[in-house]
């Protein structure tokens, strides 16, 4: 089957930065893929290249097969994108913008799935509504809805919950999962970790314009293959022989490393024989943020 | 699907936009040209030689009314440009397949029309105070058409380049109202020195607003039919230029 997206050594420069160094990607269609990297990594780079907002210095893009170049029309029509900032026109309502949207994919009569993802997205009531009146969470879900118009395959989400409100960000998890159910191939890129690593199947790290892991998110998860037992203790402090275990205290509760169950009993014997008391205990499982800070920190470019 | 529909939508969109701030787009420029009217013939009357037996203010409308054309259809496309640049709702035109042909057509047909609607304006109000003729109605709406799309294409590019509100400005009053100005709209060329008159026939507003006048009274400068061919040879340089910025996506696509 020909792969949703296929991103092989593109180059990417602006000015002096080499934002981009040689990016290779594929994602396979009905996949849930994750991008991640810190802040200048290259993630909406990747997008705006993708998107045709930005053109590769070299290298080949590919949208369910179709040069993002060469064959623009098809890959655009094919690809659907949220952008990260709020933009808006601010001379129509909803609707006007939802209409345009689609006529510009050549959808002239569209009405009928307008209203559907409209109301999907609980904007029925704001239809009419000027796009300049809207809240932020309003405009957000106004940008999904226009992203969805022309019913693309391919969906890229760029850190579509940042400074979403709670409630928000589970409907759109919800919403996005849905979408991937029904087939479409979802991109995500955010910086909430907790999300990659609940949505996406797989997952590429960027750090300044490389890919520096790309695995499936169980795969990144179990390469740690830790766990941490948080532990709070009263009547004796953390034995020394424990301190390098401690991936981070606070509030008088230590996060420890542990290399497998088997280890929980010498910990515990340890914190016994300094004669303290353990006051809370909790088992975590290894975390994508743990992997991610790992890794960004093994790949120092 | 149907293809036709990008391009007619983006037009829509683009008609849409001024259509909706009509009292700024169309009836502010109206009546800005029509205080130059009342004030500038009212001043000029006699003083300044024009075409023979034709009144001060009969010569002054026509040249109005193309200078409102003018800058009107300037103002549509680049305003627009700029704005979405600015606001960053641009990528929403970038993203669906619009081939460049479309986003060119559409932002200029916009203008024309815009120029044409302020145009109209202008006239209908101006018809109000003073008398004119209209000898060759024909060529009156071709210079008008070809006048508006050369704007339109301009401002396209200014919009293309720009990346503040004031370089729009800039390109505005450094380049299109100088050349606006010094074209024949307030005075017949023949009332310059002879270096002016000669300098004149390089500004090629100049063939526009001569050759929209030859419509009303049937007296120009240079016969219509060169200056015809010199818009539309503007027009086509211009519409070139446009086309080659917007196909290596120059300021657009990064």
């Amino acid at each position: 089957m020909i792969p949703a997206i296929q991103i092989q050594q593109v180059h990417k420069r602006f000015g002096s930065v080499q934002a981009l160094c040689g990016i290779d990607l594929e994602v396979a269609q009905g996949e849930f893929f994750g991008l991640l990297g810190p802040n200048g990594a290259g993630k909406t780079t990747v997008i705006n290249i993708l998107a045709g907002l930005a053109r590769a210095d070299s290298g080949s893009v590919r949208v369910l097969g179709h040069d993002v170049v060469t064959q623009y029309r098809e890959s655009r029509r094919a690809l659907g994108v949220v952008p990260q900032e709020l933009v808006f026109d601010p001379f129509f309502s909803v609707r006007e913008t939802l209409r345009f949207q689609s006529g510009y994919f050549g959808l002239g009569r569209n009405d009928a799935w307008i209203d559907e993802v409209m109301h999907h997205l609980d904007l029925t009531g704001k239809a009419g509504a000027n796009m300049r009146s809207l809240s932020g969470g309003m405009k957000r879900r106004v940008l999904v809805a226009q992203a969805l118009v022309h019913k693309p395959p391919v969906i890229v989400l760029d850190e579509p919950t940042a400074g979403v409100d709670v409630e928000l960000r589970q409907g759109l998890w919800e919403f996005v999962r849905g979408l991937n159910r029904d087939g479409h191939t979802i991109v995500l890129t955010t910086h909430y970790l907790e999300e990659a690593e609940a949505m996406c199947a797989r997952i590429a790290m960027l750090k300044q314009g490389r890919v520096v892991a790309l695995d499936t998110t169980s795969n990144l998860i179990n390469r740690r293959d830790s766990l941490y037992l948080k532990l709070r203790i009263g009547g004796a402090a953390l034995p020394p022989a424990l301190a390098e275990r401690v991936r981070d205290s606070a509030e008088g509760t230590h996060t420890l490393r542990l290399r497998s169950h088997a280890e929980l009993e010498s910990v515990l014997a340890q914190v016994r024989e300094a004669g303290a008391q353990i006051e809370e205990l909790e088992l975590l499982q290894p975390d994508l943020e743990d992997v991610f800070v790992q890794i960004m920190r093994d790949a120092k470019g | 699907m149907n293809p036709l529909s990008g391009f007619g939508t983006l037009l829509y969109k683009e008609l849409l936009r001024f259509w909706k701030v009509a009292f700024q787009t169309v009836a502010a420029p109206v009546l800005t040209t029509l205080l130059y009217l009342l004030i500038f013939s009212h001043v000029m009357q006699g003083r300044a030689p024009v075409y023979g037996e034709v009144p001060y203010a009969a010569f002054l409308v026509p040249g109005l009314v193309m200078m409102a054309v003018l800058q009107n259809a300037f103002a549509n496309s680049s305003s627009s440009l700029i704005q979405s640049k600015v606001t960053g709702n641009i990528i929403f035109v970038l993203l669906p397949p619009l081939s460049h042909w479309e986003f060119f057509a559409a932002y200029v047909l916009a203008s024309v029309v815009r120029g044409m609607a302020v145009g109209a304006g202008v006239l209908l109000v101006s018809l109000a105070f003073v008398g004119l003729s209209f000898e060759h109605p024909l060529w009156i709406i071709a210079f008008a058409l070809a006048g508006s799309a050369i704007l339109g294409t301009l401002g396209l590019i200014a919009g293309i380049w720009a990346d503040k509100f004031d370089q729009v400005a800039a390109f505005q009053s450094f380049l299109i109202m100088p050349l606006t100005f010094l074209s024949g709209v307030f005075y017949s060329i023949h009332s310059l020195p002879a270096f002016w008159q000669d300098l004149s026939r390089f500004n090629p507003f100049f063939y526009m607003i001569d050759g929209f006048r030859y419509g009303f009274f049937g007296v120009s400068d240079i016969d219509p039919a060169l200056s015809l061919a010199v818009a539309l040879a503007n027009l086509l340089v211009f519409t070139a230029v446009t086309l080659a910025l917007l196909r290596r996506g120059y300021k657009l696509r990064f």
